[in-house]
């Protein structure tokens, strides 16, 4: 291993930048010329729109002009679409409402976004927002998913009962069958907590319409921007793809909700055409963020495990109903449906499975993708069923799942996925022994001691990423195909860029993909630059979610460079007069066999640019190749993470007391990014078990958490001291890609909050608890045993 | 318009300001230094530090016109002669960064924590007096991680 190639801990070359103040985030950017939009939004959760005046505002300081649905519908710019089609298991198509970039005739949730007000400074915008004058008719509203099939609220004509979709998977009469003969049927009913993503810098953009040209430009906070320029021609019809660039520049965090299309971005590039090209930026306030940004999980569920005598798990049945919220935002209904049952077979073998999921709409800000995106749910599903069935069998919970555990591979579940490879016993293994398990009695008795009640709580995940196979993904739904696309360019100078459809908002491509680069071309990695986010630079791309940017978007570039290879081989073959078989390439170095014979790279590239020396009618002159990757298989991360939690018996606090992640991704590429990745996740992960939590109003349909004040980030002190978060790896190779990467970028939000709950339930002796276990939570939770105690 | 002159990164600058105009306002558009953000209204996230007369605070929460003859250190300021500052160099060295929206106010607020708490802070220190800056991507850990690096260096 070269000190810069693959598996090496290579510091970030993004860095500079960002450590010296020279990012370049949408908001940095400024446009000759340029106005600013606010939105108007909905104050209500769901009303008529009986009026809107927008005379006054429009005489206000500064306006340029107000556009509502009005003008959308007049320059016939489409509504906002889901791109994955589910049909029920009756064989019905879901059922989508409208979704106009500015409300139509009707609010559906707090924060609908209703007119656009354009002004020449931001505070201007803002001011004349507050004059718009627009007159509702209150409808009732519903914001509880598990009430949606039976409230009067009907958020959609197309849904009479709120219900998008009831859509199943698995065997229902073999599953009943198993729970029917079962020695033993665990039962939970299960909440996953509705999560908002809140990546640190907010949505923001810049529209430019170019009147010269008949050309746009649009600057937004995209994690695929080639998607989003697809979707805004195509289904917006604002203008053909090749009139449309969309420049997604440096952008901070996204963590799934800046996948998604929003009516806002469209806006801004619609708009500047409107008042005559003038540049539109719009960026969102945190609170609008709180109220606009897709948000995440959602989800209500009853689920069962069936056991046989021996312990081992015969069935596992669910019924979850998901919110999607107010419309159906770009992904989400393949999230309760696809990247969710799927994965209910976790690490286990259960020859039974079935699930049943009703998708519904509610009054609140659409559901989608957020880190994991279905994943998590699945998991906290699984491990909760599992570590309780393991306790209420008397039984260790590591055993427990030992002697469940799928061991042979390839393996087959009864709901769709071919798992191709893993080892979750050595993952296991390595965990106990990482966390010190067999002296776990000891530091609870040291815990009791102090006054703190210790708990120990186990995850044994498993997911499905690097998404996804496209013919595949088709069959299930999907709008798109799930490749990725590279471009590497070999400059005559023997430096390399790497034009990719990946896109990097914190995941380090421009460090990870120069690494393959390095190692595989044996150039400087200071000589490769990555080049992303931008549609008319990157010849196409699907962008980055899923963790798909490794197992994907590398191989892609791997491909690219196999054939950058091949055809170096013929020019270095031409040049030093052999037999392309003849040569060797190692290190950056083309040799002849048995021959002193050689030539850097560098020498290479210059000689397939300059053309001297070999017949440019049979090797073309250059060095430049595409690939399009499609995978065969999604990809299996899957690890043990075993947490210890200290409850405070006075107060109900938890205190992370350690953390031990153990994780498979295949190969990796470079460890200080991989468990930077893990650090992230598991806090988004014990943020979700402990403390963070989106919470509606029911009688109001406000949204109660809607700033820093009352939603709660995790901070630094909420997550375990340095020397008690312990990270390691196992190894098996993905069979699907040549790399043998798997992903990581969710596993730690995947994995971590079933570890939490576990271990707060085995601390306090509870069967069940809510996420987030706030410290009321936990302190009410206590309290009957309290009181039998007395 | 009030007329405001005040120092930052060791240059006189002057302007034009409405009284209501926040300093991260001033420095972000009049200015045009971008690398302190804006990542909150409720002066919770911290991507808005900066040094006022050399103490950490947020300039979202801060007037312009209250800076009035101020010295104030933007994360553009802090790198002297090509050579970044201590704090830099250990986010950079102990990967306490991934998307890079938080890292300036991290850096500013990190610095202000040594100086006041010594080469010696203690992590829960450390941890605590960071709870004004929010991260979404690293979990901290690499963060903390580099404020003790650099406690040792500055």
């Amino acid at each position: 291993m070269s000190d810069t190639g693959i598996g090496a801990r290579v510091l970030r070359k993004e860095d500079q930048r960002f450590i010296t103040g020279k990012g370049q985030y949408t908001d940095d950017i400024n446009l000759k010329d340029q106005t600013y939009a606010y939105f108007v939004r909905s104050p209500h959760a769901h009303a008529m729109i009986k009026s809107i005046s927008t005379t006054k505002a429009k005489k206000m300081p500064g306006v340029v002009d107000i556009f509502t649905s009005k003008e959308v519908e007049e320059d016939k710019i489409g509504g906002l679409i889901c791109g994955w089609m589910i049909h029920s298991k009756d064989g019905s198509p879901m059922k989508a409402g409208p979704h106009p970039i500015l409300a139509s005739g009707k609010v559906r949730f707090v924060g609908d976004q209703v007119a656009v007000v354009i002004a020449e400074t931001r505070t201007q915008a803002k001011a004349a927002a507050e004059a718009v004058s627009i007159s509702y008719s209150v409808l009732p509203h519903n914001v509880d998913a598990a009430q949606a099939m039976k409230t009067k609220a009907q958020v959609h004509d197309a849904a009479s009962d709120n219900r998008v979709y009831n859509w199943s998977i698995g065997d229902q009469a073999a599953t009943d069958a198993a729970f029917k003969s079962a020695a033993h049927i665990t039962k939970l009913n299960i909440i996953n907590n509705r999560l908002i993503p809140n990546a640190m810098e907010t949505r923001a953009a810049i529209g430019s319409y170019d009147a010269g040209t008949d050309h746009y430009t649009l600057y937004t906070t995209s994690q695929n921007p080639h998607v989003a320029r697809l979707v805004i021609s195509a289904f917006h019809g604002l203008t053909p793809e090749h009139k449309l660039r969309v420049i997604a520049p440096d952008v901070g965090g996204g963590f799934g909700s800046k996948i998604f299309i929003y009516g806002e971005e469209v806006v801004c590039v619609w708009a500047s055409k409107r008042i005559g090209g003038r540049p539109v930026k719009w960026t969102a306030d945190r609170s609008e963020a709180f109220l606009s940004d897709a948000h995440g999980r959602d989800h209500v569920s009853q689920a069962e495990l069936a056991l046989d005598r021996s312990g081992k798990i015969t069935g596992l049945r669910v019924h979850t109903i998901a919110s999607m919220g107010a419309y159906l935002s770009t992904f989400s209904a393949a999230v309760p449906t696809y990247l969710y049952a799927t994965l209910l077979s976790g690490q286990y073998n259960i020859p039974n499975i079935y699930a049943e999921i009703d998708a519904v709409y509610t009054n609140t800000a659409p559901v989608d993708a957020y880190r994991g995106a279905g994943r998590p749910e699945a998991t906290y599903v699984v491990e909760r069923l599992v570590e309780t069935a393991a306790r209420e069998l008397k039984m260790d919970p590591a055993e427990f799942r030992r002697q469940n555990f799928i061991t042979s591979f390839p393996h087959q579940t009864p709901v769709i996925f071919c798992y191709d490879a893993g080892d979750y016993a050595a993952a296991l293994d390595k965990a106990l022994e990482m966390s010190d398990y067999k002296n776990f009695a000891a530091r609870k008795a040291e815990s009791a001691r102090n006054g703190k009640l210790r708990g120990v709580g186990f995850s044994a995940y498993i997911e499905a990423c690097g998404i996804a196979p496209s013919a595949a993904v088709g069959s299930l739904g999907a709008g798109v195909g799930l490749w990725e696309s590279a471009e590497v360019r070999v400059n005559a100078v023997g430096t390399v860029e790497v034009l990719t459809g990946s896109h990097s908002h914190g995941q380090s491509h421009e460090t990870t993909f120069a690494q393959l680069v390095s190692d595989r071309l044996g150039v400087d990695i200071n000589s490769v630059a990555i080049i992303h986010g931008d549609t008319d630079k990157v010849q196409m791309g699907m962008g980055t979610y899923g963790s798909r940017s490794g197992a994907v978007g590398m191989t892609a570039i791997s491909k690219a460079l196999d054939k950058i290879e091949a055809k170096a081989r013929k020019v270095a073959a031409a040049v030093m007069e052999a037999s392309a078989d003849d040569i060797d390439f190692k290190n950056g170095t083309f040799t002849v066999k048995g021959t002193d014979k050689k030539m850097a790279f560098g020498e290479v590239a210059l000689a397939a640019y300059v053309g001297h020396k070999f017949n440019s009618s049979e090797i073309e002159i250059g060095l430049k190749e595409t690939s399009f990757h499609d995978p065969s298989n999604f990809v299996f991360p899957a690890g043990v993470h075993i947490c210890e939690v200290e409850v405070d018996a006075d107060t109900g606090l938890t205190k992370i007391a350690s953390y031990t992640a153990v994780d498979d991704f295949g190969t990796i590429i470079n460890p200080m990014v991989v468990e930077g990745q893990v650090q992230g996740g598991v806090a988004q992960g014990i943020g979700q078990a402990l403390i963070e939590g989106c919470t509606y109003d029911k009688e109001s349909g406000q949204l109660l958490t809607g700033s820093y004040m009352d939603y709660n980030m995790p901070r630094a002190a909420n997550m375990p001291l340095i020397e008690n978060f312990k990270l390691g790896f196992t190894f098996t190779k993905c069979p699907s890609n040549p790399l043998g990467m798997k992903g990581c970028g969710e596993a730690g939000a995947i994995a971590a909050p079933p570890a939490v709950i576990n271990a707060i339930t085995d601390a306090i002796g509870v069967r069940e608890i809510a996420m987030p276990a706030t410290p009321l939570t936990v302190w009410n939770a206590m309290q009957p045993m309290k009181r039998a105690a007395e | 318009m009030t007329a405001i002159s005040l120092k930052v990164n060791g240059k006189a600058v002057s302007g034009d300001v409405e009284p209501r105009t926040l300093l991260v306002d001033f420095i972000r558009t009049n200015l045009g230094l971008t690398g302190t953000h804006v990542g909150c209204d409720t002066s919770q996230c911290g991507a808005c530090v900066v040094h006022i007369n050399g103490k950490a605070v947020k300039s979202c929460t801060t007037l312009a016109v209250a800076c009035e003859g101020a010295e104030v250190t933007t994360i553009e300021g802090i790198a002297k002669n090509g050579k970044l500052h201590p704090m830099q160099q250990a986010f950079h060295e102990e990967h306490g960064l991934q998307c890079g929206f938080c890292t300036p106010g991290m850096i500013m607020s990190s610095i202000d924590i040594v100086k006041r708490n010594g080469k010696k802070v203690s992590e829960e220190v450390i941890r605590r007096e960071l709870s004004g800056n929010i991260c979404r991507c690293t979990g901290y850990h690499n963060i903390v991680a580099a404020v003790q690096s650099a406690a040792e260096k500055m």
